[in-house]
């Protein structure tokens, strides 16, 4: 079995983000880029799931501009066997709904047997892609996962998920489409031997005509904005200062 | 203009962050033509929708597909139902709380009806334009919804409070009506099974709704030290939360953590106890109206955001304050 890993390049978490003056975006130049943390997770899960024999291939999957194939070479680097990079080219950065379709048709090649993704990306938070593919392919979803298991004879991934009200267990039949929370597991480093083998790895590009997929833009960026800054509070001395303030100024006790 | 807001309901209840989703609808649908949509099986979910029937105002149909398929929450057959209804009603917007539910299903459902979907809305501009944290709530985008209907989007709860509760119980309930099943049939069904759900069962506010807060980081050291807060949690009839490093480090499950990948809290009084305050938990409470904070590093972030710091040991802190605040 074939695992399809989708990973998208984003501004590292570790980078204090910056608003442009003039309400464009945010500023992504000259800035420290990564693959998305969920996205480093999800490569890690293939990687063990193939390790413990119930997968025979690894392929790293992102789409958008060029330098999507330093983040597809981080995959190859941490492991994954081969990578294709979807060539979004001069377009604005594509929605998850696009973005959902690119990776259908490419599921309808490689034909994986399991697709895992990032439940979100750390730019634009939107958490949609994963649920996308998986309506679009007409798959199981095990979305915000927290562990998986694969029953390689039965064809079934048991998917224990995330939830606002505790743990929920799911039982998915393959193929299926997983998305990621953060205890899933811990990413591997990727090792200097690792990162020289990567560089002979192939990576694939295809571009969007090839793909044949109608790239719809029905959602539009007005403007994007700093978040109201909170006012400076006060260092109190005491805890009786504490509640008396509670009490008789912010009126919350 | 008519909206469909996908519904959650426990215990024979509509759950709170499903009636801020028909507070938002309301911001867009100035006449009542708001139908709520509530699916499962079994006399919980006819509770739910006679409670779904009179509980709001602005309420003024309630659709109940029951079905086992429906019984919980997959995604496959729920975003099956959505395109459904949306077939057979052809509503222009449609919403759902950006719960873990709402956030499983609602996407899934775009895609079948192929829209772009909204998450995260924190604000309605205009009917079609909307605000929406980006980068765990470091900026803020505004976007315009410039497709054909439905216009769909998930919201955050905490920033549509419900003001409209009505209690007369029976006047002026809106209709129930049963969605006709007989064509949901689909090769999807049947690919996924829900097996169990692990919970907490706590007598204390649920986070999301609470009006008190209390959050515990890493500087509380291990899950018996979480008994103390809890104590504070009891006196001040809080909701106990968590940083991402104290579940990590084991000391509570991961339904309490908030952050950006938790959940996202905005009480009238949040107090933080051993929190450093990344950004990603930042961004699950700073919305909340008033902020405290309590770390024995006065460098910490946290204090940035806090409207009232106290720069101590929370172990010296806790007891005092349980020792000296007024029971509630």
């Amino acid at each position: 079995m074939k695992i399809m890993v989708a990973v998208k390049r984003v501004v590292d978490y570790a980078v204090k983000i910056r608003v442009k003056a003039d309400k464009s975006g945010v500023e992504t130049s000259n800035v420290k880029m990564s693959m998305n943390p969920f996205c480093e997770i999800a490569v890690e899960e293939a990687l063990r799931i193939r390790e413990s024999g119930a997968a025979s291939e690894v392929v790293a999957v992102s789409v958008g501009p060029a330098q999507c194939a330093d983040t597809l070479r981080t995959a190859l680097a941490m492991g994954a066997d081969r990578a294709i990079h979807v060539d979004s080219g001069a377009l604005a950065p594509l929605l998850p709904l696009s973005v959902a379709k690119i990776l259908k048709a490419l599921a309808e090649t490689e034909r994986p047997g399991l697709m895992i993704l990032g439940k979100q990306a750390i730019d634009d938070d939107c958490n949609q892609t994963g649920q996308m593919v998986a309506g679009l392919l007409k798959w199981p979803q095990g979305t915000f996962a927290s562990k998986v298991l694969l029953d390689k004879e039965k064809q079934v991934a048991t998917v224990e998920r995330e939830v606002d009200g505790g743990l929920e267990t799911l039982s998915l039949d393959l193929p299926a489409v997983i998305t990621t929370d953060l205890r899933l597991n811990q990413p591997r480093y990727a090792t200097l031997p690792n990162i020289m083998k990567a560089k002979s790895k192939v990576i694939k590009k295809v571009s969007l005509e090839e793909l044949n997929v109608e790239i719809k833009s029905d959602l539009e960026v007005v403007q994007v904005t700093e978040p109201p800054k909170r006012k400076a509070g006060v260092i109190l001395s005491s805890v009786d200062e504490l509640i008396d303030k509670l009490k008789n100024e912010a009126r919350v006790l | 203009i008519s909206t469909l807001v996908l519904a959650e309901h426990e215990g024979g209840l509509v759950k709170p962050s499903s009636l801020s989703a028909v507070e938002a609808a309301g911001v867009v649908c100035k006449e009542k033509s708001i139908s709520v949509l509530l699916a499962g099986s079994g006399p919980r979910l006819q509770e739910a929708a006679s409670h779904a029937a009179s509980c709001h105002p602005l309420i003024s149909q309630v659709l109940v597909a029951e079905a086992d398929i429906l019984k919980h929450p997959l995604a496959e057959a729920w975003a099956k139902l959505i395109q459904l209804v949306q077939q057979k009603d052809g509503y222009s917007y449609i919403m759902a709380a950006s719960s873990s539910f709402g956030k499983n299903i609602l996407p899934r459902a775009a895609a079948l009806l192929d829209v772009s979907p909204v998450t995260d809305v924190v604000e309605i501009s205009e009917p079609r334009l909307f605000v929406r944290p980006i980068y765990a709530g470091n900026a803020l985008c505004t976007v315009r919804y410039t497709g054909s209907d439905p216009c769909m989007m998930t919201i955050r709860s905490t920033s549509f409070p419900i003001s409209s509760i009505s209690n007369d119980s029976k006047a002026g309930a809106a209709p129930i009506s049963q969605v006709d099943l007989s064509t949901f049939s689909e090769e999807t069904l049947g690919k996924s099974r829900w097996l169990k759900l692990a919970s907490q069962d706590s007598e204390r506010p649920d986070l999301g709704n609470a009006h008190v807060v209390v959050t515990g980081g890493r500087g509380l050291k291990s899950a018996d030290n979480f008994k103390l807060l809890e104590k504070l949690a009891e006196k001040l009839g809080a909701a106990v939360g968590a940083t991402r490093a104290a579940v990590d480090a084991g000391f509570v499950p991961n339904e309490l953590q908030v952050g950006q990948t938790g959940k996202i809290v905005a009480p009238d009084l949040y107090i933080a106890f051993g929190v450093s305050g990344a950004i990603q938990h930042l961004a699950g409470m700073r919305d909340s109206k008033v902020i405290v904070a309590v770390n024995k590093d006065a460098d910490a972030p946290i204090f940035q955001v806090a409207d009232y710091g106290l720069v101590a040991d929370l172990f010296d802190v806790l007891p005092e304050m349980l020792e000296k605040l007024p029971e509630k």
